[in-house]
């Protein structure tokens, strides 16, 4: 299991420093220590110290970009995850599970997130007694443990610990959510208002050919829950996935055909450990107690009848050896009545472009020589309308033979619908011991669609 | 509020000036200065000093103040261990107290304070904690266990405290449950021999039902547990697979590759022919597709991982190929492990976008990704033929670009294309050579030295181009070197007459003037064979050199089903066993696949059956040789060359006539050499007479074997026997006989495809054998060979193929390629396959010749119990093209005069000796005249299995 865990700042300066077990550090300190172990530096310490410098001396410090995420220093293995400068490496000398240890780390940073937002260093400095409670708590003998920021808030917060003025009462609710079943929610949660906010936030990802044929489509949504509901309430959540509308369908024929259009096909989800896996699996359905605020409900991929919000013509003409001419038109292929937002095309330039001239029906385009591209903008766009840029592409005369890769034109956007066709069918709450019902929720539903690689080959 | 004040107090004195305020009145000071205690301690200051002033604040009521004495007292106690003991006190008393998060606090820090004195007192606390009445307490004191089974494993033992664990399997709360799980498995793994978790259906089942209801780290627990039972039955597999799934839904990675290692754990155990097989397969590829959406560092693991699944069954992700697609801003950790999955999967309906990818990531900017890049597009051409010319035009358009590395790389990849397909791409050589001044790094300059010597004599200034690298010979790495060499004296062996210089000069260089003893070693090999021996020289350097494997890199079997049981963790990312990276006894228990299940598959024995590779049975992988160590290896491999022996030539050495004697010979050998007489050897002449004594002692034994009845139309046809066993062969068994009939050879081939995974594109290929032996035509399978499926083949074989003299003479060594590897087997086939239909000699031919053979030629044979009278004998021999020529009966024995002829124009004349009326004795006599004598022996072979048979 994970023997230690260590964060460093940029520089290498180890921030926090907890070992679990004394194996870790190489023999060669073990030695060290034992020789020195009347001297000034205590013999554990010593021993910590030296996977710690090993890892700044090696991965930090290390002159080439990372290769590898896992790092093995003279038979101790070093797992490191970076948020902006900050290093978080969980060190081990067993042959742990490598995927729970990347998992507790991003949970790590997620539970620090939750207490004291932006991961930086004075964040860490400022609440590094906070940092070893919740090591203490989530981390034992390098075991993860219940490291869900709801339970964990019961009774570790940053004013210090709330546990010592309980009553025996609170002090066994807490100790059985942590260990219970539904360790994601505290009980006893009161909402004025029951409420709850649905986003279904997609992005669609596209590699089309000059021709307009798709090379490549896929969607990776994903469904956001914010929850703000009294009690513990059993939610149901229903959407027109293929298998399930189908699955209904049987009994009434017509409903089938009508149905069948607009069900969609996912191959793929996973769920937050809220989720009854076991439920899904036999009834596809999805049941659930959600945790207290926001929560990333489900994850899903679908390739199958995507509706591409753009379409992304282009035509790119050599004229001699010093000129392009480059002409993109845009389709827009949704309903009218949509606005799509925050467009950006890019068209990639040579690197010898010495000037361009662009003219565009719709927003503002600019080259930008720094990026070797041309990028147009354009803030909002009807749907089924067509825009188009031409540019002319000053070229200075090289003799390097190598030819222009050409890139692809690339595109951002944001769309106010799911392309991959996914809709929201219903979110069922049910609380049998608070007396509100299911009308009286307050539930909101919004679809994003973003561009994920967007790209068009010219 | 801002703690980070603790981490600037630098001044001198600091230590004096904590000491006072640790001892401070006030609670809120203490606090403050063990906080800054703490800061210190984490910068790695050493404040161990103030041991009892920290001890002294444990007894509080403040939780916070309590637990960073803790953190303190576990960091230093170990140092002070007599002061430590000041603590116990408060721990003890702590573990009493009313609030079970104090209780759990204590027993988890005093598991956590490794001194001997302290675990003494740990005991009593800690069996009252595993029975404690809150779960939070319980599943802490699991915990504990295996903490103070890593101080004292005996204490433990004795304390009865792994009992006690193994009860918390059934406690309640699914996380005691959990906890215990990884206590248990921990422990379990110091005591590989001891049955501790002692895994039954009933305790299966316990971990199914909490795996339903814990935290997510705790089904991980779980998930590993479970992949270590082995369950009883293909049964007992399935269901346990049924209640695993679910889990391929979880958000957490580590569940699903976890839930994944249980799955491909267990499918081991169950039939293909369910149809929950199939599902089951068709379950795990979309989840592990989703695993490549997560953050970079879980996708390195996933990939690794994915990398192993797709070497044990490729089917799973075999129509997946467009996700491991490498996009611009992966990190370069994930693109390069994605790349080399692509190759995996690369097949001929994905070739082209595959290759269209590949083109694209060689113009990146990471020069190791598009060097990998270059190497792959090379490994397409290898692995799927049909793509081979495209992937050649894309290594020239690489090429174009100059680019230094990409240069090398793709020459590098050129040398191996050429070495599977040989005399098909070779006119890129000309571009090659134009980029010879280019290259600098040793392995391209070895591939493009390589290449040079091989087709040396299509390179017009082959001369020159070699002798330039020969400037800085000692300046070369020892790659180059040997390659350098071997070129020149292949170079020498192909234009004996510009090269003398050259090949003398390379010579003292690698035996004068070198300190590497693989180098002069070699360079002693070729001089001797070249002074000795020039043909045998020839025969050695210029030999055709074995198949190179299309699938690289592949992971040993027996790893591979190792590494398996070990997915999702560090022993699958590092693709090695955790003996390589774990020290000690520890976590080091040797795993493998469970069996497949007798009742499945009866055909097969339990105990081979499961992974084809029980310990020391396994089948040999041979990687690609895509080494340049080509010739050498060809001389371990092939047969032995029979040449004068060693003692008797004195190696002159740097003399300058070295090659006086052989030249003349080897110049000799080629048709246009000029001088020398025109003396062309015959496949056996190089041979001297006293090999051609008895050889194949095997054969009879081969033969006593076969006692099926041959058929009549055509010469005697063995039973098949099994050439190639499955265990030696992934699975794939070849079984054969060899025929004749009416003028045409044959070789009846009976593939049988034992493995789980469909084989396809087979190819054969012989190696230069006494005979010429050759096919005529290439191995036609026209549909791929599903698993349990044989497959019967008839292979036209000719007999123009090279030659070499092979020991035993009969001997035929065999490549067998499918899409899986490269096999190589030898057989010995029956002489009189190769007896042609016009073997009749005219009688006074017959006379002449029987006079003209030498006397010391004649071999006297007995074949006994063989009681035919001379009618039978003639007519059965006859049918197999021994011809009777004359019959003679002398003193009431009858003598047979019959000749054959074998397929290189070797007469053998016989004389067969019968005595009809003499039931006592059945004994033939025969007496065998030829003028290569070493046949004779298989000659009678054939003698004994026709009249035999």
């Amino acid at each position: 299991m994970i023997g230690g865990l260590f964060i460093y700042n940029h520089k290498g300066e180890v921030l926090i420093s907890r070992v679990y077990r004394d194996d870790i550090g190489s023999r060669q300190a073990a030695d060290s220590a034992v020789f020195s172990s009347s001297g000034p530096f205590p013999g554990e310490w010593l021993e910590a110290r030296n996977a710690v410098d090993a890892f700044r001396v090696n991965v930090i410090h290390a002159r080439q970009q990372v290769r590898s995420p896992v790092t093995n220093i003279a038979r101790t293995s070093f797992f490191h995850v970076k948020r902006s400068n900050i290093w978080l490496a969980a060190v081990t000398k067993q042959n742990v599970n490598a995927a729970m240890v990347f998992e507790f780390l991003y949970k790590m940073c997620d539970v620090m997130a939750a207490y004291f937002g932006k991961i930086s260093e004075e964040n860490i400095k400022n609440n590094f007694v906070l940092i070893y409670e919740l090591l203490d708590e989530i981390l034992d003998f390098g075991y993860p443990q219940n490291s869900e920021t709801g339970a964990l808030k019961t009774f570790i917060t940053q004013q210090g610990i709330k546990s010592q003025h309980q009553t025996k009462e609170e002090q066994s609710q807490i100790t059985s959510q942590v260990t219970g079943q539904i360790g994601w929610r505290r009980e006893g949660i009161k909402y004025r208002r029951n409420e709850l906010f649905l986003d279904v936030l997609e992005s669609v990802n596209l590699l089309m050919s000059p021709q307009g044929q798709v090379l490549s489509a896929h969607v990776s949504g994903r469904v956001v829950m914010k929850s703000y509901l009294s009690g513990m309430p059993e939610c149901k959540f229903g959407m027109n996935d293929k298998i399930v509308i189908e699955k209904q369908g049987k009994g009434t024929a017509d409903e089938t055909s009508k149905s069948g259009k607009q069900s969609i096909a996912i191959d793929d989800c996973t769920f937050h450990q809220c989720v009854r896996l076991s439920k899904f699996d036999s009834e596809r359905s999805i049941s659930f107690i959600p945790p207290d605020g926001e929560f990333e409900l489900m994850r899903y991929r679908t390739t199958k009848d995507i509706i591409l919000p753009f379409r992304v013509i282009p035509l790119v003409r050599e004229v001699g050896r010093t000129k392009l001419e480059v002409k993109v038109v845009i389709k827009s292929n949704f309903k009218p009545s949509l606005l799509a937002q925050k467009i950006e095309v890019r068209i990639p330039t040579p690197l010898n472009t010495s000037g361009v001239q662009v003219i565009c029906m719709k927003g503002k385009a600019k080259y930008k020589a720094s990026e070797n591209a041309i990028v147009w903008k354009i803030k909002r766009m009807a749907g089924m309308k067509e825009s188009q840029i031409s540019a002319e592409i000053e070229l200075l005369p090289t003799n390097d033979k190598k030819k222009w890769a050409r890139p692809p034109i690339s595109m951002n956007f944001e769309v106010p619908f799911a392309p991959s066709g996914l809709k929201v069918r219903y979110l069922k709450v049910f609380e049998p011991k608070l007396n509100y019902s299911d009308h009286d929720v307050i539930k909101w539903v919004r679809y994003i669609g973003r561009s994920g690689i967007y790209e068009t080959r010219c | 509020m801002t703690d980070s004040k603790y981490f600037t107090t630098t001044k001198k004195g600091e230590i004096f000036e904590l000491k006072a305020e640790l001892n401070s009145d006030k609670k809120e000071k203490k606090k403050e200065a063990v906080k800054k205690v703490i800061a210190s301690m984490t910068v790695g200051k050493d404040v161990s000093a103030l041991f009892p002033d920290v001890v002294n604040c444990m007894q509080t009521d403040n939780l916070e103040l309590k637990k960073l004495v803790y953190l303190y007292l576990m960091n230093y106690a170990k140092s002070q261990p007599d002061m430590a003991i000041m603590a116990v006190n408060t721990f003890v008393k702590d573990c009493e107290d009313p609030n079970p998060l104090i209780r759990a606090l204590a027993v988890r820090t005093m598991g956590c304070i490794r001194v001997d004195k302290i675990t003494e007192y740990l005991c009593e606390p800690l069996r009252k904690c595993l029975k404690d009445e809150d779960p939070y307490v319980r599943k802490t004191a699991a915990v504990c266990v295996a903490k103070l089974h890593d101080i004292n494993a005996q204490l433990v033992e004795d304390q009865g405290f792994l009992d006690t664990l193994k009860d918390l399997i059934s406690d309640s709360n699914p996380m005691v449950v959990a906890n215990a799980v990884a206590a248990l498995s921990e422990i379990a793994e110091s005591h590989p021999s001891s049955n501790l978790l002692d895994l039954n259906p009933q305790s299966i089942n316990k971990l199914l039902t909490a795996l339903n209801e814990c935290t997510e780290w705790g089904q991980i627990f779980i998930l590993d547990c479970l992949a270590n039972y082995m369950p009883k039955d293909d049964r007992e597999a399935q269901s346990i697979c049924e209640r695993v799934t679910p889990r391929l839904s979880h958000a957490n990675s580590a569940v699903v590759l976890s839930a994944v290692k249980v799955l491909m754990k267990f499918m081991e155990m169950l039939s293909k022919d369910l149809d929950y097989y199939g599902t089951l397969l068709k379950k795990l590829a979309p989840p592990l597709v989703t695993l490549l959406s997560a953050e970079p560092e879980l996708q390195y693991v996933a990939l690794r991982n994915i990398n192993l699944i797709v070497q044990k069954r490729p089917e799973i992700l075999k129509h997946e190929m467009k996700v491991f697609f490498v996009k611009y801003n992966d990190p370069i950790y994930v693109k390069l492990e994605k790349l080399d999955i692509m190759i995996r999967l690369a097949s001929q309906a994905n070739i082209a976008q595959v290759l269209a990818e590949l083109k694209e990531y060689a113009t990146e900017v990471d020069v190791d990704f598009v060097r990998k890049a270059v190497r792959a597009i090379g490994r397409c051409a290898i692995k799927v033929e049909q793509s081979a010319e495209r992937c050649v035009s894309t290594l020239l358009d690489l090429i174009q670009t100059k680019v230094n590395y990409v240069v090398q790389e793709a020459i590098v990849v050129i040398k191996d294309i050429f070495r599977k397909y040989p005399n098909k791409y070779e006119s890129v050589i000309a571009t090659l050579c134009e980029n010879l001044d280019s290259l600098d790094e040793p392995e391209a300059r070895a591939a493009m030295i390589w290449i040079v010597g091989e087709y040396a004599e299509r390179i017009d200034n082959a001369d020159e181009l070699l002798e330039s690298f020969l400037e800085g010979f000692h300046d070369e790495s020892t790659q180059v070197q040997l390659q350098l060499l071997t070129a020149i004296v292949k170079l020498f062996l192909k234009k004996p007459t510009e090269t003398q210089e050259l090949v003398q000069q390379v010579l003292s260089l690698a035996t004068q003037d070198s300190d590497n003893p693989d180098l002069r070693d070699r360079g002693y090999i070729y001089w001797r064979l070249l002074s000795t021996d020039p043909v045998a020289a020839k025969e050695v350097v210029l030999a055709e050199k074995p198949l190179i494997s299309e699938e690289t890199d592949l992971i040993e079997p027996t790893l591979l089903d190792e590494l398996i049981c070990y997915i999702g963790t560090l022993a699958s990312v590092y693709h090695k066993p955790p003996s390589a990276f774990v020290e000690g006894g520890r976590g080091v228990v040797h795993k493998s696949l469970p069996p497949r299940t007798a009742s499945s598959e009866s055909a097969e024995s339990p105990e081979t059956a499961p992974t084809g590779a029980p310990p020391g049975e396994q089948p040999d992988v041979i990687p690609a040789q895509g080494d340049l160590l080509g010739d050498l290896l060809n001389l371990d491999l092939g047969p032995p060359v029979s040449g004068p022996p060693l003692a008797t030539s004195s190696v002159q050495m740097g003399a300058v006539d070295l090659l006086g004697g052989g030249l003349d010979s080897l110049m000799g050998d080629e048709p246009e050499g000029i001088g020398g007489t025109n003396f062309v050897a015959p496949p056996t002449a190089a041979v001297p007479a006293n090999l051609g004594a008895p050889i194949g002692s095997g054969l009879s034994d081969l033969f006593d074997l076969t006692s099926g009845v041959g058929t009549l139309s055509g010469s005697y046809v063995a039973p098949k026997a099994v050439w190639l066993p499955a265990m030696k062969a992934k699975g794939l068994e070849i079984s054969g006989t060899f025929t004749r009939q009416v003028g045409s050879i044959s070789m009846d081939l009976q593939l049988t495809n034992k493995a789980l995974q469909v084989m396809t594109d087979f190819a054969i290929q012989f190696n230069r054998n006494s005979f010429g032996l050759a096919p005529a035509a290439p191995l036609q399978v026209h549909a791929p060979l599903s698993p349990n499926q044989t497959v019967e083949i008839s292979l036209p074989l000719s007999t123009v193929g090279s030659v070499m003299k092979m020991e035993p003479l009969n001997n035929l060594q065999v490549a067998v390629k499918n899409n899986i590897d490269v096999f190589y087997f030898s057989t010995l086939y029956p002489l009189h396959i190769l007896f042609v239909e016009d073997g009749k000699m005219d009688r006074q031919m017959f006379l002449a010749t029987w006079k003209d053979i030498p006397n010391e030629n004649e071999a006297q044979f007995q074949i006994r119990d063989c009681p035919l009278n001379a009618e039978a004998a003639s007519s059965k021999l006859q049918s197999s093209n021994i011809f009777t020529v004359a019959k003679r009966n002398v003193e009431g024995q009858d003598m047979l005069y019959q000749s054959l002829k074998l397929t290189n124009g070797i007469w053998v004349l016989a004389e067969l000796r019968i005595q009809p009326g003499n039931p006592s004795c059945t004994d033939l006599e025969l007496s065998l005249k030829c003028r290569a004598p070493e046949v004779s022996q298989h000659v009678y072979q054939a003698y004994e299995t026709i009249l035999k048979n």
